[in-house]
């Protein structure tokens, strides 16, 4: 018996019920639909959160100075300086783990343009930092080592502050800001970088060297370092090493004995972006199983309408049979029905699955991503639904007896 | 040279407890190119007959030759095949395959066949035309009468070209004039060399067969030649008295 014989009957069998086989087919287009765009919001859910934290830096590493205890009441960190500004150079030397380090000091300062002011977080920094950050320049460049040797009064502005400075459209880089009562240079703007995952805008910010930031907002350069230090690991596989030397170099240069807490602190980022992955992925696998839960309901419900199908159409088999169709090309016959029904319900399913997944994409501005391998494993699966559940009724159908077939009323 | 030669056939139904013994041990030789109708009351063992002839049920012992080759001892798949090549079928209530046009219907015993595309059609519209329905190949079952749905199921008998078609009370459901009609097509087959077996109760309708075996309790009773009327010409006096009736 030629399959592609058995496959022809069996199209003719569905065209002739085509209202009944699309009803039949409904349960696994739902399901697919739901697995396609659960998967797509789960997974454009991922890829929002490892924008964020790529935003903030790849392989990043924040060192803060120490929680202190001081007459028994622990400061938290940060509380008081205990990072040297030697430390920071050891940092950068001595360690392979390690890629690149940038101070940051921070302040609240009002700038001032001709036009305007803003008040903005002031950082001190190095021109490492904007390489640690994945931060391009949109217009100018960043300063160099050479400013920061010679504590020039320079400045790269974020988006936001040369919008309220300048307005939208301006090319601010040449021109002059104060901060407080010394002006600066613009040399740069940072490309806009949008939200951080707590709604903080990264684009309210200005950068000036650490040296000029010491020398004028601080009032000069101490031995203590009295900000945090951005870290950068030469690879997220030496990220967790890179966390252990410096804490190993820290504590040898503090001379902490064993029994002593650490007078600083290092954040990995990339824990802190692997556990808020783990969230989503949490909640993406739990929608796809009830979205499964779903398809395998649709596949009963094809079970379902094959086993009457084959009640209902007990006549036709045993004309079938009589005329002669071996009880395999019956088993098969309705076996293609069901997998027909099945396979295309999976593939209607993945069209308005897609379709669904865009219009929640652009009425809700969720971010989706549609997997090409969930695509091809959910028309998979429910083919296999449609096998697993019309093999029962197709044998039911292929061991009808012709004479009493033919019989039944 | 008979075609279809049975010895001492014997099925026995188990029913519960209760063993049916539908046919006590039959022989009948059939030959080649013979019209024959199998009478005999409900319960009488001619449909019985009538399946084991037909190779959908195996007797409970006895021979079965058919066209030269041993069947009795066959499985499904082969007795499937058997039907498909040497055997075709026309029941009382058509059994056609709703919502199918007339072609696709005719093209169903070459399609299991594993008959190809065009060829399948040509086969399936030649047989339609043979029984006067060439101008209907897409009409579905539920746009013909009784009489042309059971000219379908005539020409789905005959499109595999078989060597003998069995037909199962063909006229049951059909008025008296359409009921000669078909006669008049089996009798026109018949001429072509086809052996014709059908089950009847009526007698006028197995006036028509050369030979009129009874089956009774499981055992022939009588079997018998005679030289058949014609149903040709039966038909065209019915059409005259009809248009005579209808003239007064």
């Amino acid at each position: 018996m030629n399959p592609l014989i058995t496959l022809r009957i069996a199209l003719r069998a569905l065209m002739r019920n085509s209202m009944r086989s699309f009803l039949t087919t409904l349960g696994i287009i739902i399901g697919v639909a739901a697995v396609i765009a659960m998967m797509a919001i789960g997974a454009g859910a991922r890829a929002q959160v490892q924008a964020a934290f790529a935003a903030m830096g790849t392989n990043l590493l924040i060192l803060l100075p120490g929680s202190t205890t001081a007459g028994g009441s622990h400061g938290g960190f940060g509380s008081m300086p205990t990072l040297t500004w030697e430390d920071l150079t050891a940092i950068q030397v001595e360690l392979s783990s390690v890629k690149a380090a940038a101070p940051t000091l921070r302040s609240n300062q009002s700038l001032i343009s001709d036009e305007n002011n803003w008040t903005t977080s002031v950082t001190g920094t190095s021109p490492e930092y904007f390489g640690i950050r994945n931060w391009p320049f949109e217009n100018g460049a960043g300063f160099t080592q050479g400013d920061v040797t010679a504590g020039a009064k320079v400045v790269v502005l974020g988006k936001t502050v040369v919008d309220r400075l300048f307005g939208k459209r301006v090319d601010p880089v040449g021109q002059t800001v104060r901060v407080g009562n010394t002006p600066f240079s613009v040399v740069g703007v940072a490309a806009a970088k949008g939200q951080s995952s707590t709604g903080q805008d990264y684009d309210d910010a200005a950068f000036i060297p650490y040296t000029t930031f010491a020398r004028r907002i601080q009032g000069g350069l101490s031995k203590y370092l009295s900000g945090t230090v951005f870290i950068q690991a030469v690879s997220t596989e030496q990220t967790p090493r890179a966390l252990a030397d410096i804490t190993r170099l820290l504590r040898d240069r503090h001379k902490l004995g064993d029994g002593q807490e650490d007078d600083f602190s290092i954040r990995n980022l990339n824990e802190v972006a692997g556990a808020q992955q783990q969230g989503t992925d949490t909640i993406t696998n739990l929608l796809a199983s009830v979205a499964a839960v779903s398809l395998l309901v649709g596949g009963i419900g094809i079970m379902n309408i094959m086993l009457v199908s084959v009640t209902e159409r007990t006549r036709e088999i045993g004309v079938r049979m009589a005329i002669g169709a071996k009880p395999r090309s019956i088993l098969l016959q309705f076996l293609i029905e069901a997998l027909v029904l099945s396979v295309v319900g999976g593939i209607i399913g993945v069209v308005l699955g897609v379709g669904i997944a865009t219009w929640l994409a652009s009425k809700f501005q969720w971010p989706i991503q549609i997997q090409v391998d969930v695509i091809s494993l959910s028309v998979g699966f429910s083919g296999l639904v449609g096998i697993v559940f019309g093999l029962f009724p197709a044998r039911k159908a292929s061991q009808l007896d012709p004479i009493d077939a033919l019989r039944y009323e | 040279m008979p075609i279809i030669e049975i010895t001492d056939v014997v099925k026995t139904y188990q029913t519960g407890d209760v063993e049916v013994h539908a046919l006590r041990g039959v022989s009948l030789s059939i030959d080649e190119g013979e019209f024959v109708a199998i009478m005999g009351a409900s319960g009488s063992g001619k449909s019985t007959l009538m399946n084991i002839i037909g190779c959908l049920d195996r007797p409970t012992s006895g021979a079965y030759r058919l066209a030269g080759r041993e069947v009795s001892g066959l499985n499904r798949d082969d007795l499937a095949e058997v039907r498909n090549q040497v055997l075709g079928f026309v029941f009382q209530n058509f059994n056609l395959l709703s919502r199918t046009s007339a072609l696709e219907n005719v093209e169903l015993p070459l399609l299991y066949r594993g008959i190809h595309g065009k060829e399948r059609h040509r086969r399936a519209a030649a047989a339609l035309e043979r029984v006067g329905l060439a101008g209907r190949l897409d009409h579905t079952p539920n746009q013909l009468s009784g009489g042309q749905q059971q000219r379908v199921a005539i020409a789905r008998a005959l499109v595999g070209e078989p060597k003998v078609v069995l037909a199962d009370e063909p006229t049951g459901n059909l008025d008296s004039l359409t009921s000669v009609e078909v006669m008049a097509l089996f009798q026109e087959l018949q001429s072509t060399g086809i052996t014709v077996a059908l089950v009847t109760h009526e007698p006028d309708i197995a006036e028509f067969a050369s030979r009129v075996v009874v089956v009774k309790d499981g055992l022939i009773l009588s079997d018998d030649r005679q030289t058949p009327s014609s149903a040709r010409v039966a038909l065209d006096e019915l059409l005259a008295a009809k248009a005579a009736g209808g003239a007064a």
